[in-house]
């Protein structure tokens, strides 16, 4: 897929909630990636190092939360989930589904640093 | 220092999603209906427009933005060719068209003398089908030649689609396609998607698909 794009993507929307956080670094991106969009976690890694450098992200590590693509059969009410390729309903053998779970694409959260408040 | 956990909650394509909706409000501004066809290399996706360009014989009005990865005209000097608009963009690269680029091929058309507009996204089944253009509909073309497969390979793109043409339907005897099989695939993914199998080359099903596109224009221009 188009992983330099994700990447910067990602990275834009990183920097602004941690701007808005006041924070003086990231640490952490969690990200949650259904298996059904395809991209390769460690080419957004490749990216990352690149794209982050000079920035607050510089160094974050990118934490990747996949979650599998899960179908719910229309005839017979049976939940599978996918392996490596589609198949029929395993309980009654229709393929007349609808798609529970696969196609989350989002940046969940960011752990940052700031300056602990001295107080008043 | 101390650690804290931001909850972010964004979707990655968030920006792109926004502009997406800009060009959606522009184009309704301009009582413009328009679909986003997306196939892979040599599905024929410009016969296809050009045909349709062809069928519909003026009954609407067309502008269309050719995507490519390289810097040619090929493509848009066809469609000028046959009387149309069309604008040529070239993502340098990109693997898909996404809605910034869609902005800029719309503010090189004359919207106000438009129904409808087609945008040919690079060939390619894998990129196209995560970035929203901003248009009404996502239509894909499947060739016969390329296999009775690809939905199972190629999941993402069916899903989010409006329509399914299947092309090159007078090779049927030439290769190996099961169209069971395929619908099958198809069903799994985007049940009860509007399917038009049909030939550039000898015509056949096109009038299915142009009596359809013309009545999705008539009841988007009477909502907006």
């Amino acid at each position: 897929m188009h992983e330099l794009s994700v990447t910067e993507n990602v990275l834009e929307i990183a920097l602004s909630h941690a701007n808005a956080s006041l924070a003086k670094k990231v640490t952490d991106i969690y990200l949650v990636i259904g298996q059904l969009s395809s991209i390769v976690d460690d080419s957004v890694q490749f990216y990352w190092d690149y794209i982050s450098e000079n920035t607050i992200c510089a160094g974050a590590k990118l934490h990747f939360n996949r979650i599998p693509a899960k179908f719910r059969c229309i005839n017979c009410d049976h939940e599978f989930q996918m392996k490596d390729e589609l198949t029929a309903c395993p309980n009654c053998g229709s393929m007349q589904t609808t798609i529970i779970s696969g196609e989350e694409f989002y940046v969940d959260s960011i752990e940052i640093e700031k300056e602990v408040d001295k107080g008043i | 220092m101390s650690a804290i956990r931001v909850p972010v909650v964004e979707k990655i394509f968030s920006a792109n999603d926004r502009m997406a909706e800009l060009n959606r409000n522009l184009m309704n501004s301009h009582n413009i209906f328009s679909i986003n066809l997306m196939a892979s290399p040599g599905a024929g996706k410009t016969s296809f427009i050009l045909e349709t360009i062809k069928r519909l014989n003026h009954s609407l009005r067309i502008g269309v933005i050719e995507g490519d990865t390289a810097p040619v005209t090929i493509d848009a000097d066809k469609v000028i060719a046959a009387g149309m608009p069309a604008v040529q963009i070239n993502t340098g690269g990109d693997c898909h068209l996404d809605a910034s680029m869609m902005s800029d091929g719309l503010s090189q058309l004359p919207l106000s003398e438009l129904d409808l507009v087609i945008v040919e996204n690079v060939g390619n089944l894998i990129c196209p089908a995560a970035w929203d253009l901003g248009t009404h509909i996502n239509v894909l073309i499947a060739s016969v030649p390329e296999g009775d497969d690809k939905p199972y390979k190629y999941p993402n793109i069916y899903r989010g689609l409006k329509v399914l043409v299947v092309n090159k339907t007078d090779l049927t005897p030439y290769v190996k396609f099961d169209m069971d099989y395929f619908r099958r695939g198809v069903e799994m993914l985007n049940p009860g998607l509007v399917t038009f199998p049909l030939s550039c080359r000898t015509g056949d099903g096109f009038y299915e698909w142009i009596e359809w596109l013309k009545s999705q224009v008539r009841t988007h221009q009477s909502n907006s």
